[in-house]
């Protein structure tokens, strides 16, 4: 495999491009009736935003907020204690993906179990489960599969090889959540300030831009999907504050590298194949969002971790260390730095919170870029 | 601090900071130590001597194997304080069952380094355990060497230093993860594992002042800036776009959601240098690697903080790795 990736993405970091777009993004916004609230849904887009430096170069009459789009950060405390209980099973071998590991649960995260003895793995795709049960076979092999649209087919995929290849010690516990959910929750708030969205661009390489149809149609909040890198950022910036200036409301796409109207049919089909809606997903901060996640249908029940091990599982929900305010952080009612032990107690080595692990997590991103300006 | 040993404590950045300074250096309190420094310089500044532990996974990747690593790394940490590398120790742990072809063919990668070292290993060790009880195989090196260069020290840095690196950065990391387990990338992308004690020696006898040097091992260059940063209470600003990086190290980030500027480095070093010798010192580098670059001023802007400009105008701090280096979820 050639890794030419070099020209995918240098003119997407170019600085004459981003200064330009900063120009005719402040002269626009001289344009505005009144300041405007962009909320990037995703964490992805927060990180690119502090990383990249891009508030410092937007006039003061456009703010960012950020919102819950990390599956990390909306794992809600009690599904994090189900990975460490599963995790300290006799002969289990607990598969999942990058961070998840560090979250704090009630016990500790998924890397203390490791410490006490457990094996954790995490790895780069969910198919490498079948190479871990192949090398394993007296093992159970337990995926936790986390993650937005863009995680979703992988997980379908494997399932799809277990099933194909009639393999026994490989099961799974979904936590998979979907975008457009927790958005019409946050906007049915009474205090919501969300005047547009930014979408994530590859949740909708895999769904679609369709998926935001309802929200410039039914909210009038106009969505703007838009990549990750900060010319990206920077034209989807513009491409909102455009539709401010000329008073539309719409559903555009920034990211027509690779993004569709109707997204990878294959990919939803595979997904509609093994998931269902979750009458209720609990995401952390924000409560019990109706549909907000998904769950394996019932015909699969032998390879549902969450139903084997249902009697271990522990059921309560569990709240957050009182002081975190990842909940009004992740409904873009606060900053990180508005939480009391932001770089205090609550570090990325020490974190209280799940938004100070995750890579992707608001906190995170203002304790590791922000603190300059 | 957990009470439990993490991985996270082995990772060269604020953890294994945390985890050295709180256990260690409290209980070994000496002034040597104190200084922290690559290499300790012993016997009235004429010796240095180091020590340093190897594990690796794979064992052998693409531009090394652990033996290497274990002979450059401890050369390497004495090079830094401008020492000759001379006399190593040699100490295995294995597990039982390695097998005798791999650990011959280590100890020829480690023979065939210590040539070009013009150092020999004079004492050594072997224990084998248990299977389990190790991954493979663990290697310590100790050096000690002959210093040629007095007075190198990253507790002395001042505005009057420019900070240059010696090559591109983060090979080593970035070689790492493509061969591990579960990604196993197909990449001409080689580690750049490599005795950098023949580099130091030529600008010592170019006659460039250097206020300090390191090698930018785990923590990457983000973790020795930030560390002189601290230990000389200046402020290092880095043009970003100066930092010279591969495009297979660019394109393995991109793809796993790191950062090269974090990533470890076995070959590559970061000196500070007289302004008025840096353009010297510039070409001396580039006769080993042509992409050594002037990287950073030194102000006191933010003392104690190493601060990154983008091409486009804007900037921020460049902070100390922390945690494990894991892949990002999407
Ligand atoms: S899953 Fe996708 S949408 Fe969610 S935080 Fe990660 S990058 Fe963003
Ligand atoms: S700083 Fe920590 S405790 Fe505060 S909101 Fe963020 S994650 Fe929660």
């Amino acid at each position: 495999m050639g890794l030419e990736l070099k020209n995918l993405y240098n003119d997407f970091r170019d600085a004459k491009t981003i200064k330009a777009y900063a120009k005719l993004i402040a002269q626009d916004a001289k344009k505005l009736p009144r300041p405007i609230n962009i909320m990037e849904v995703c964490g992805g887009h927060t990180h690119t935003i502090m990383k990249y430096g891009i508030l410092q170069l937007l006039p003061p009459n456009i703010k960012f907020i950020h919102g819950p789009g990390c599956p990390v950060c909306v794992m809600p405390k009690e599904r994090v204690d189900h990975a460490y209980a599963l995790a300290m099973q006799k002969d289990v071998i607990l598969v999942t993906l990058g961070d998840m590991i560090k979250v704090p649960g009630s016990n500790g995260s998924l890397q203390d179990a490791r410490a006490k003895g457990a094996d954790v793995r995490f790895v780069y795709s969910p198919m490498e489960c079948l190479k871990i049960s192949k090398e394993n076979p007296t093992k159970r092999i337990i995926f936790f599969a986390i993650g937005f649209e863009t995680t979703t087919p992988m997980t379908a995929a494997l399932l799809e090889q277990v099933i194909k290849q009639d393999i026994h010690n490989i099961l799974v516990h979904i936590n998979h959540v979907t975008v457009p959910e927790p958005m019409r929750v946050l906007l049915s708030d009474d205090e919501c300030n969300i005047d547009a969205f930014l979408g994530p661009s590859h949740v909708s390489v895999i769904s679609g831009s369709k998926i935001y149809e309802e929200f410039p149609k039914k909210w009038g909040k106009p969505v703007v999907v838009s990549g990750f890198e900060p010319v990206d950022v920077m034209e989807s910036i513009s491409m909102v504050v455009k539709q401010f200036v000329e008073s539309r409301c719409e559903l555009e796409v920034q990211y027509k590298r690779a993004v569709t109207y109707d997204g990878n049919l294959n990919a939803q089909k595979l997904i509609a194949k093994y998931f269902e809606k979750a009458p209720h997903f609990r995401f952390r901060g924000l409560g019990d969002i109706p549909e907000g996640g998904l769950k394996l249908k019932k015909e699969y029940d032998k390879y549902n971790a969450e139903v084997i091990y249902d009697a271990i599982l522990p059921k309560e929900e569990i709240d957050d260390h009182k002081l975190c305010k990842c909940g009004e952080i992740l409904k873009g009612k606060a900053t990180p730095p508005e939480c009391s032990i932001f770089g205090t107690a609550c570090k990325p080595n020490t974190p209280i919170g799940s938004c100070m692990v995750s890579s992707e997590g608001a906190c995170a991103a203002y304790y590791k870029y922000g603190n300059l300006l | 601090m957990t009470n439990t040993i993490t991985l996270a404590q082995g990772n060269g950045g604020e953890e294994n900071n945390e985890l050295i300074s709180n256990v260690f250096y409290r209980a070994f309190e000496n002034e040597i130590l104190a200084k922290s420094e690559d290499a300790a310089v012993i016997e009235s500044g004429k010796l240095a001597m180091s020590t340093d532990s190897f594990t690796v996974s794979p064992l052998f990747f693409n531009g090394g194997d652990i033996g290497k690593l274990a002979v450059c790394g401890t050369c390497n940490d004495l090079a830094m304080m401008g020492a000759k590398p001379k006399y190593l120790t040699c100490s295995v742990i294995m597990e039982e069952g390695f097998e005798l072809n791999q650990l011959k063919s280590i100890v020829e990668s480690m023979k065939s380094e210590l040539a070009k070292n013009g150092a020999v290993v004079v004492s050594g060790d072997t224990k084998v355990v248990q299977k389990g009880s190790v991954d493979k195989i663990f290697i310590n090196t100790t050096g000690i060497g002959e210093v040629l260069q007095e007075g190198i020290s990253s507790n002395n840095i001042s505005e009057d230093d420019l900070i240059l690196v010696s090559r591109d950065i983060g090979a080593h990391g970035a070689a790492i993860f493509a061969a591990r387990e579960g990604i196993e990338l197909e990449t001409e992308l080689q580690s750049d594992c490599e005795s950098l004690f023949s580099t130091v020696e030529a600008l010592i006898t170019n006659g460039i002042q250097i206020t300090a040097m390191r090698d930018a091992t785990r923590g990457g260059l983000a973790a020795v800036l930030n560390e002189w940063a601290k230990q000389s209470d200046v402020c290092i600003e880095v043009e970003e776009e100066k930092i010279p990086v591969n495009q297979y190290v660019q394109g393995i980030c991109e793809m796993l959601g790191f950062e090269a500027i974090a990533l470890a480095n076995e070959g590559t070093f970061v000196l500070a240098v007289k302004e008025k010798d840096t353009q010297t010192a510039l070409d001396v580098l580039r006769k080993f690697h042509p992409n050594a670059q002037i990287i950073a001023k030194v102000t006191q802007e933010k003392p104690k903080k190493v601060i990154l400009h983008s091409s486009w105008g804007t900037k921020r701090f460049l902070e100390t790795p922390t945690g494990e280096l894991l892949p990002r979820i999407c």
